[in-house]
């Protein structure tokens, strides 16, 4: 899922001081799942907007409502219900939905109520780590499926480097070393002859560095 | 603030506040139970939403604490133990408005125990008392 982190509340005061009706807008996707923009949160946010305003003695008007996805055209269309209502959106969603409703509504002023932090997994409740760089050039089935990319401080493609220290990695004590990882589970899984695959010189562009990306799927368009 | 009389409001469950409650309002005085203290029975505190707690300073509480089992020794097993971490992420949420954290409280009972279900009361309310109104109420 991606996973989203709310910015501090200050923050978001700040952004919207002008505007007196605001549509708090949460996402049902991946930011209900990581707990950060769903339909709960909303409803904290909009609380905290609603204290923190009355605090500087400027009162707002708020609506709270999540979207099946805001990543989608046939949803944000759905925001139609509520035109001429707001001032302003604080999208819970991630960048993404906040970049979608700014594509599909010229006129709208939308902000920005949680940082989108990474693609990740939850090993357990309340926890999140990254795993997937979304680099578009998937090395996963050289790497006994653990990902350099994302999950080595220097996504290097033959490591590990010299600062692999006793199955962590330098920047901190903290942060497993994959490479090490990648080394243990090819033994361990019977692939070790992987390691002798020395990886070219990586061509990023697929990761962006060539721009924007984009997909189009001929069987699918109509 | 010696004329402040804070308005507080306490989320407590069933079981923690059964003897309390089952003495009326009259027979909580008695004791010394505060009575600018609104009292909102739960099932259990593990069902209170941080939004709820939040809700609760939006209609003018300058306070608000939680009462549930013993951590270790929930009716329904962790149930207090969630109201704590929420009561946690409400303190942060104070925080972050610039209000003072104290502002909320969890506080694990015995259940039944009737003596303690006050002492805590008093403690919230001399605390509150001190602290004077609530920023939030926006006065």
């Amino acid at each position: 899922m991606i996973v989203a982190e709310r910015k501090p509340v200050e923050e978001i005061l700040g952004m919207i001081r002008e505007a007196k009706r605001i549509l708090v807008l949460g996402c049902k996707g991946c930011v209900t799942i990581c707990s950060t923009g769903g339909e709960r949160e909303v409803a904290i946010l909009a609380s905290m907007i609603r204290l923190g305003r009355k605090k500087e003695h400027n009162p707002v008007e708020i609506i709270e409502a999540a979207l099946v996805r805001q990543c989608d055209k046939e949803y944000i269309d759905s925001l139609d219900r509520f035109d001429g209502q707001y001032d302003a959106i604080v999208s819970m969603a991630c960048g993404v939905g906040v970049n979608f409703i700014a594509n599909l509504r010229p006129e709208a002023v939308i902000y920005p109520a949680v940082n989108t932090s990474f693609f990740g997994g939850s090993p357990q409740q309340g926890v999140w780590t990254e795993q997937c760089a979304g680099c578009g050039n998937c090395i996963l089935h050289l790497t006994a499926g653990l990902c350099p990319v994302a999950r080595c401080a220097k996504s290097l493609m033959n490591g590990p480097c010299g600062g692999s220290q006793n199955g962590t990695c330098e920047i901190n004590k903290e942060v497993p070393c994959i490479w090490q990882a990648i080394h243990d589970r090819l033994h361990r899984i019977g692939k070790k002859e992987s390691l002798s695959h020395i990886a070219p010189i990586r061509d990023w562009s697929t990761a962006g560095h060539g721009g924007p990306r984009k997909i189009i799927r001929d069987d699918l368009t109509v | 603030m010696s004329d402040f009389t804070p308005d507080i409001k306490v989320f407590c469950c069933h079981y923690t506040s059964q003897q309390a409650c089952a003495e009326g309002t009259d027979g909580l005085s008695k004791e010394g139970f505060p009575a600018n203290i609104t009292i909102n029975r739960l099932v259990c505190s593990g069902k209170l939403q941080v939004s709820m707690l939040l809700a609760a300073f939006e209609e003018g509480a300058d306070a608000v604490y939680v009462v549930g089992c013993p951590a270790n020794k929930c009716h329904n097993l962790m149930g207090s133990q969630r109201a704590a971490k929420r009561v946690g992420a409400v303190k942060k949420a104070l925080t972050e408005l610039a209000v003072e954290p104290e502002r909320i409280e969890m506080f694990h009972l015995e259940r039944g125990f009737h003596p303690e279900f006050v002492q805590v009361a008093k403690e919230m309310n001399q605390r509150i008392s001190q602290l004077g109104p609530c920023a939030l109420r926006g006065e």
